[in-house]
């Protein structure tokens, strides 16, 4: 057990963590400074628009963002005792699938279309727990039954191509899920999916997280997954942390234009969703004008100042800090939300 | 799979049927008269006696015919006999097309051996010296046809160093080593622009697949790179690749045509060529039909070995 002043039940601690493009246009932040960590079995969720940096974020924490053109300039990312950005390249690769696990976007593409499930299950296991085959067979399906694919004992011999998106990325979590990490980081894990089987694969990563214990940074864009599923929200935009809050604080006093904007943008739940397209991801916000902007053309003072109605000109000269709101544990980076005093 | 070994199998049959009758016609369609052409040179027949022999061959029936009859002897296993020989045409094929496909298989083996490793490193080492050797030795044998190869590797290695033999050939389960030293050059010559190609090849379709999901899911997993690139990408990067070892055949048997003259080697290619001088009818054919065949035969392999490594053509057929 660790003794240092963290907390024993932080699991994953990320703190001013920066990560760099090199693009044709020059180089670029696509995570500036961020910081934060997630507890044992919770669920943190980090939302924002696309392009926000949320997927970088993940990839940084893995050391799996494609490098050149991106590189890691700064920060840490503690892992009980370990900073994951000092270790060797060999001892990173045994935290990745077994210390923290990550699951993708698009089940389409995020499985190997020429190996079976099986053989994709248990190279993990076999990999980090030094199963032989035929132990790693069984707790492959195992697995495949933990996440509630009907008849494993004949999936694990077959191919991505034979199974729905949904089967897929069942299966996906079950390959993230089989080492047991401590860490599953979900990016979009249902954007991908229809709008029914999202809310099963969710229920799903719900229910392994309080048997297993895993906490889960589920990365999303739609607002309305957060609320079902986390118990503490980052809202991110352009690499940097705007708001934090645990999920009920959030959704009853969002402090940040930029999350009203996106709580504005979020379809009604119980809606008619019949003339709503089943696309879940709007190019553009209903309530913000405007979109991302690209790495290298980050403005210097608040990032959202252009596309914020409230802007003045101290939001265009200098960054806002991160500070605490009136409610408890909720911060919020804007010079113009009601702050406690200080 | 075997539905489908089938439907492959059968579309062979229209091929065949199709090149065969086209090279008849264009046999046919050579000047001269291949009633003369059938006695030999030398032979000072007249016109009466030419008439005979026009019979006695079909040679005096429509070109549909002729091919009909040739056909019917051909799936009985007569090929006729050469003219130049007055022997089966089987018989002389037999010997010659072994010969080819010795050269042919070792090109085929050497530039598949060499041109896979070689994309893949320069694939995974994009953008550094070794990747640009890579390239530029590629883009030279491409651009290089592979007679000048062969010239040259006479020159410097069989008369100027004399290290191995420019000329000839050797059965090499005869003498396994002078065979063996006899093969190098035109081997290399045969196979060099097939290897570049595939490297080419190999390397693309790497670059392609080294930028996909689940190449970042299985190092997601911690998975090493040799077994990211080497398990997780090139079963993927290799469907490409395959479709063009099929390819290389024809271009190595088209090679071998050239090769095996500038060699002196006793092969198919040479051998097709003094056939086609001669207006050795019966040998052209039965030549044609032996070449169509294998290339057809290297396809359907490059077929089912594409369906064994890709289960998404091999499950939904
Ligand atoms: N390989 C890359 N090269 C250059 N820029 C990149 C690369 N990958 C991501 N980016 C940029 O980083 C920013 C954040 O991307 P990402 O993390 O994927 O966003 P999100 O997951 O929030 O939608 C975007 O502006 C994107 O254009
Ligand atoms: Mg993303």
């Amino acid at each position: 057990m660790e003794t240092n002043s963290q907390s024993p039940e932080v699991v994953l601690d990320v703190d001013n963590l920066t990560t760099e493009f090199q693009t044709p246009e020059g180089l670029g932040r696509a995570v500036d400074g961020l910081s934060f960590n997630i507890n044992k079995g919770e669920t943190l969720g980090i939302v924002g628009e696309s392009g926000c940096g949320k997927s970088i974020t993940a990839l940084s924490i893995l050391r799996l963002v494609p490098s050149p053109p991106g590189n890691i300039a700064g920060g840490s990312v503690r892992l009980g005792n370990r900073d994951l950005m000092q270790i060797s390249e060999r001892e990173m690769r045994d935290v990745r699938g077994n210390d923290i696990s990550m699951i993708f976007q698009e089940p389409m593409t995020s499985l190997n279309p020429v190996l079976t499930l099986g053989y994709q299950i248990t190279e993990t296991l076999r990999r980090h727990e030094g199963l032989a085959k035929h132990e790693a067979t069984a707790r492959a399906i195992e697995m495949l039954a933990l996440v509630q694919i009907p008849a494993p004992e004949r999936r694990v011999k077959e191919f991505p191509h034979q199974l729905s998106g949904g089967m897929r990325q069942r299966a996906m979590i079950a390959m993230a899920l089989s080492c047991n990490p401590r860490v599953l980081i979900a990016d979009e894990p249902t954007t991908a999916l229809d709008v029914t089987v999202q809310a099963q694969v969710l229920d799903l990563i719900k229910d392994l997280q309080e048997r297993l214990g895993t906490a889960v940074i589920l990365i999303t864009h739609d607002l309305g997954v957060v609320a079902e599923t986390a118990q503490r929200v980052i809202v991110m935009y352009a690499g940097r942390k705007v708001e934090e809050a645990p999920v009920e604080s959030l959704f009853a006093n969002p402090q940040h234009p930029y999350t009203r904007g996106l709580l504005a943008s979020v379809p009604r739940l119980g809606a008619t969703t019949g003339a709503h397209s089943s696309d879940s991801r709007p190019a553009r916000l209903a309530e913000i004008s405007g979109i991302v902007p690209p790495l290298t053309e980050i403005p210097s003072g608040c990032a959202f100042a252009p596309r914020c109605k409230q802007a003045t000109e101290k939001c265009t000269a200098a960054q806002p800090p991160l500070e605490e709101t009136e409610h408890p544990g909720h911060r919020v980076a804007c010079w113009h939300t009601d702050k406690v005093a200080v | 799979m075997l539905q489908y070994m089938i439907r492959r199998l059968l579309q062979i049959v229209p091929v065949l049927l199709i090149v065969t009758l086209m090279v008849f016609a264009l046999m046919l369609a050579i000047p001269g008269d291949p009633a003369r052409a059938l006695v030999g040179p030398g032979e000072a027949l007249d016109e009466e006696q030419l008439e005979i022999i026009r019979k006695e061959f079909n040679l005096d029936k429509p070109v549909l015919v002729q091919y009909g009859i040739w056909l019917s002897k051909v799936v009985r296993g007569d090929f006729g006999r050469s003219s130049q020989y007055q022997r089966p045409v089987l018989d002389e094929l037999r010997t010659r097309a072994w010969v080819t496909l010795q050269f042919g298989i070792a090109a085929w083996v050497l530039a598949v051996v060499i041109a896979v490793p070689a994309g893949i490193i320069s694939a995974v080492y994009r953008g550094r010296a070794l990747d640009y050797i890579a390239t530029l030795i590629s883009i030279g044998g491409v651009a290089i046809p592979n007679f000048w190869f062969g010239i040259m590797a006479i020159l410097v290695f069989g008369v100027y160093l004399g290290w191995l033999p420019a000329q000839g050939y050797v059965n090499i389960f005869e003498d396994p080593i002078e065979g063996l030293r006899h093969m190098i050059l035109p081997v290399f010559a045969l196979g060099i622009t097939s290897c570049a190609l595939i490297m080419r090849q190999t390397r693309s379709a790497m670059l392609e697949v080294l930028a996909q999901d689940y190449v970042r899911t299985a190092r997601a997993k911690g998975m090493s790179e040799p077994v990211v690139i080497g398990v997780h990408a090139l079963r993927n990067a290799l469907l490409p690749v395959v479709t063009v070892f099929g390819l290389q055949t024809g271009r190595i048997f088209a090679g071998a045509v050239v090769i095996e003259t500038v060699f002196g080697i006793p092969g198919m290619g040479n051998f097709m060529v003094l056939a086609i001088f001669a207006r050795d009818f019966m040998v052209v054919q039965g030549g044609v039909l032996i070449m169509a065949l294998a290339v057809l035969s290297a396809n359907l392999l490059t077929d089912l070995i594409y369906a064994w490594l890709d289960p998404r053509i091999r499950y939904n057929d």
